[in-house]
């Protein structure tokens, strides 16, 4: 239990970071995990190939919650090329816990990222490649 | 097994002992499996028979003439036998072997439902149906224009019926879940099913959560179809059966086509067999289906009035339990009597998913989601619930441990 829910977890579920929605967004990316029902909405702010701020919208269970809290902090001030350049492990660092077995919780984990990087390619024009899609 | 104890003597826990998985620790922590309404634990027996089938008898059925053949043969449909048996079907030629409920009742709205639905007909069903009994009438009702009213629920978790036979105008057919999987409701399927003959339906009963439970009599239920899946009772994965009245049956088309279902296949054409074998083509689930009849000789060994009234102490005990940790909320009927083991619940300022996760360190295995059930959480407003659900390996203790961690979780997040 303290490997899974770490102070860190249970801090950022219950007071995200970068909560609420921005008033002229960029782009709005909404991502769903149908298995558990956590749903985040994520507002990207994006000025000269660069996200000047973030905010978002969700419920679900903490792990996806405290996720994007931790994500949103992150990627505030990095370039496209760099978001599109983050990987599952770069989340899993953030929130430091060992989910690496469960691909469950991972599912839940990563959905910040998957609504991050598809409201990315959506800006630019282009997909979600078939293995992001498979984060 | 084999002796039959009274009720106050029920032996649980030498009963428990003949599932092997159940003495393997979790996180180092004894084993609370409170997750058998999605697949239950296997008791030796049945994991022995599905080994002594591969072992000794295996061969394709009902199409060799050599001895093991001959041999599977007789083993597969002395368990179907078993299987009509334990339902109190007419005939054994009424029981047709599936992977599980969800084959069983897409069987029917495939067959029955495409043969006898037209553009405007109706299908009733209820809210609190899984998914099981829900998508295969939505496909077929977009394929036929037939179309589909819910029976609503009220807040208990029951199922209102006081305009039942006004709903029941133009339906041709009811189909309801026997216990709901996530209130644990118990609907009164026999009074359902007088009521829809009178107004000219026929009944499917969705039996994945009762026939593993209660006894169940099809003729006694005045049903149609009952559709339940073996591995939710002891039996392998991969078993299950569909009950249809023969009369049924024997006008519906086939199924899937291909071997076995046959009678005499030309390159101009084909007869199809009889029931059941019209509806089993192919390769059957041979072992499994057999190693299901030996889980119904567990169960009825036990005895299911038995395990029907066991169960209702340890969720009478539960609900007393559980009532007493601070933020829970429980859905579905808040007595024991007409419902069974199945007790869904929401944790105040806990995620059911974590729920679930925090149960897991303390070795206690629920389910978290929506249950296959996605309507009936969007009609309550509740994105998940987390379940615990019993079966007659289960003990007090187990529930006292639920109890406990569910503090735990609830001081965690505090």
């Amino acid at each position: 239990m303290d490997d899974l829910y770490r102070e860190l977890i249970i801090e950022h579920s219950k007071y995200p970071h970068n909560a609420g929605t921005l008033e002229n967004p960029t782009v709005t990316q909404e991502e769903k995990n149908p298995l558990c029902g956590d749903q985040i909405k994520i507002d990207l702010a994006i000025e000269d190939g660069v996200i000047t701020d973030v905010r978002f919208v969700g419920r679900g269970c903490a792990i996806s919650q405290a996720a994007t809290s931790l994500l949103t902090d992150e990627i505030k001030g990095k370039s496209l090329d760099e978001i599109k350049q983050l990987t599952k492990d770069d989340v899993l660092d953030l929130i430091g816990i060992p989910l690496g077995h469960n691909p469950v919780r991972i599912k839940c984990a990563l959905l910040p990222l998957k609504a991050v990087k598809a409201g990315v390619y959506s800006f630019l024009g282009t997909q979600l490649e078939d293995d992001e899609d498979e984060l | 097994m084999g002796t039959q104890k009274d009720i106050d003597q029920f032996d649980i826990l030498t009963l428990r002992r003949e599932f092997p998985i159940l003495q393997q620790p979790i996180h180092g922590k004894p084993l609370a499996f409170l997750d058998s309404g999605a697949s239950s634990q296997k008791p030796r027996r049945v994991i022995t028979s599905l080994e002594h089938y591969y072992e000794h008898t295996n061969a394709n059925v009902h199409r060799g003439v050599y001895q093991l053949s001959e041999q599977a043969t007789f083993a597969y449909e002395r368990a179907r036998g078993k299987v009509a048996k334990f339902i109190n079907a007419r005939s054994l030629k009424e029981i047709v072997f599936v992977r599980n409920t969800t084959e069983a009742i897409n069987l029917v709205a495939n067959t029955w439902g495409a043969a006898n639905l037209r553009p405007g007909d109706r299908i009733l069903l209820t809210v609190m149906e899984h998914h099981s009994n829900l998508v295969p009438w939505q496909m077929i009702a977009q394929r036929t224009g037939a179309k589909i009213d819910y029976l609503e629920i009220d807040g208990d978790g029951r199922l209102i019926l006081d305009d039942l036979d006004r709903r029941l105008q133009g339906v041709k057919i009811v189909a309801v879940t026997h216990q709901s999987n996530v209130l644990g409701t118990i609907n009164p399927v026999a009074e359902i099913a007088a009521r829809a003959h009178a107004a000219g339906a026929v009944v499917l009963v969705d039996g994945a959560q009762s026939v593993p439970h209660m006894p169940v009599d099809v003729q006694a239920l005045g049903i149609d179809f009952l559709a339940f899946s073996g591995h939710k009772m002891c039996g392998p994965t991969g078993s299950g059966a569909l009950w249809g009245r023969k009369a049924l049956l024997d006008a519906m088309p086939p199924f899937l086509g291909g071997g076995s279902m046959i009678q005499n296949v030309t390159l101009e054409g084909t007869t199809y067999a009889d029931v059941p074998t019209r509806f089993e083509a192919g390769t059957p689930a041979i072992g499994e289906s057999i190693a299901l009849g030996e889980a119904i000789d567990f169960l009825s060994d036990v005895g299911m009035a038995r395990i029907h009234a066991y169960e209702q102490k340890l969720t009478a005990y539960a609900l007393d339990r559980l009532s007493e940790v601070h933020g829970l909320q429980l859905y579905g009927p808040p007595t024991a009597e007409q419902r069974g083991g199945v007790i869904s619940f929401t944790l105040e300022g806990v995620h059911p998913h974590d729920v679930a996760a925090i149960l897991d360190t303390e070795g206690i295995a629920v389910r978290a989601g929506h249950h296959c059930c996605q309507p009936l959480h969007d009609l309550l407003n509740i994105p998940a619930t987390a379940r615990a659900s019993f079966y007659l390996y289960n003990i007090p203790e187990e529930i006292d441990r639920l109890a406990a961690a569910l503090e735990k979780a609830r001081r965690l997040f505090a």
